[in-house]
């Protein structure tokens, strides 16, 4: 690699901790009882849509009991990350159905 | 922090999958279904694929579950029906059985041959209603007719009535009717394709388990074959310290791979009933049985 190369690779390698960084300390900010209404009302729409293909995922519920739990002791923090980790496990119950529709065919004994 | 919640989760999804990718390593090459339903060449095939793939089991000893993959495991279960730890059960549904509803009927009444010896024909497909109607089903449908209570579909009281009706049919081949009506044929494929979709957290379809790995174990379970699965329930296993019904099985099956399960008898489990029975047509019933 030539030296303006590596200078690039490592000016892009501190760029990308930068960003690290701000996210980390952007998330631990402080999150507000509204956003955790914000972040809870998203996963459980998520997970109401799981519901409707008959797919729900038991870690979802999981993770919902466990913001509800964090937001009722006040640490909204946790409470807003356990309702954003609710939200992903819930797309992708709903990717998994989805994809699943057709994708079964393929385990079938013929 | 949306991100890193989304990648860990990613993470997670993916173990499940490489981890099942892992566990089927070895697997069958596996066709892409064909169009049209034909459950007589399902049955012919799911049965061809089995016997293929463990030469050395007679057809009729797939009813036996874990028991019948191995000399040793079947050794174990021999002994274990000397004094089978279904027999309590057996003895309750015995007596439950024969005793009068309130009313004075009792459920002889709401079976044919008073209900002895007939398991080998549940799940049926009702045309009035157009939908599978399964032995358990039809044991609370026969309660609420009479003015009784209806029974957990997961509790000792239900398994302990299956047992019995299972019991004075040992030996009948299942013998599952699909008649000529779309709607079963309907039921039947969704059966299917339950049985065949990945679901839960982890990934799994039932055929992960139970069509691509029996025989191997996860963690100290020695994984059934699907063949014959639901010719031995209800089953006593050791895991439970109890009695399971089909619909218990069921249940847990899903919520131990992450999925949140169905309710008892929902139209997917009614379904998935009515294909896996379907596809052991011939096989004896073998219920109550007994699993580690």
């Amino acid at each position: 690699m030539s030296g303006t190369g590596r200078a690039n690779v490592l000016k892009s390698l501190a760029l990308a901790t930068t960003m690290l960084i701000a996210g980390a300390a952007s998330a631990l900010a402080g999150a507000s009882e509204a956003d955790f209404k914000a972040a809870y009302a998203a996963a459980e729409a998520a997970n109401k849509q799981a519901a409707s293909l008959r797919n729900q995922w038991t870690t979802t519920a999981a993770a919902l009991a466990a913001a509800k739990k964090a937001a009722e002791a006040g640490d909204f923090d946790t409470a807003v990350a356990s309702s954003q980790e609710a939200e992903a496990l819930a797309k992708a119950s709903i990717y998994q159905a989805r994809s699943e529709k057709d994708a079964w065919k393929a385990l079938e004994i013929h | 922090m949306s991100g890193e919640v989304n990648v860990r989760s990613a993470i997670h999804f993916a173990s499940a999958a490489l981890a099942l990718a892992a566990l089927s390593f070895g697997a069958m090459p596996f066709a892409v279904a064909a169009d049209t339903p034909d459950p007589a060449a399902d049955a012919k095939a799911f049965q061809k694929f089995f016997t293929e793939k463990f030469p050395k089991v007679k057809l009729d000893d797939f009813v036996n579950g874990p028991y019948s993959m191995n000399e040793d495991m079947h050794r174990q279960w021999e002994e274990k029906e000397q004094f089978p730890p279904y027999d309590f059960s057996l003895d309750l549904g015995k007596e439950m059985f024969a005793k009068p509803f309130k009313n004075g009927k009792s459920y002889a009444d709401c079976f044919p041959n008073q209900g002895k010896g007939i398991r080998q024909n549940y799940p049926t497909f009702d045309e009035k209603e157009g939908k599978v109607v399964t032995l358990e089903l039809a044991l609370n449908r026969c309660r609420e007719a009479n003015g009784e209570a209806p029974f957990s579909y997961v509790k000792d009281e239900m398994a302990a009535l299956t047992a019995y009706m299972a019991f004075t049919s040992r030996g009948k081949p299942f013998d599952i009717k699909i008649p000529n009506d779309p709607r079963a044929l309907e039921a039947y494929e969704n059966g299917k394709r339950y049985f065949y979709t990945r679901r839960g957290q982890l990934n799994f379809s039932c055929a992960s388990c139970h069509v691509q790995n029996p025989g191997e174990r996860i963690r100290a379970e020695v994984l059934a074959p699907a063949l014959g699965i639901l010719n031995a329930m209800p089953i006593y296993r050791s895991e439970w310290g109890g009695m399971g019904t089909i619909s218990r099985r069921f249940t847990t099956c899903n919520s131990q791979i992450r999925g949140v399960p169905l309710e008892p008898q929902s139209d997917e489990y009614r379904d998935l009933e009515y294909y896996l029975s379907y596809v052991s047509n011939g096989l004896p019933v073998s219920g109550p049985g007994a699993r580690p």
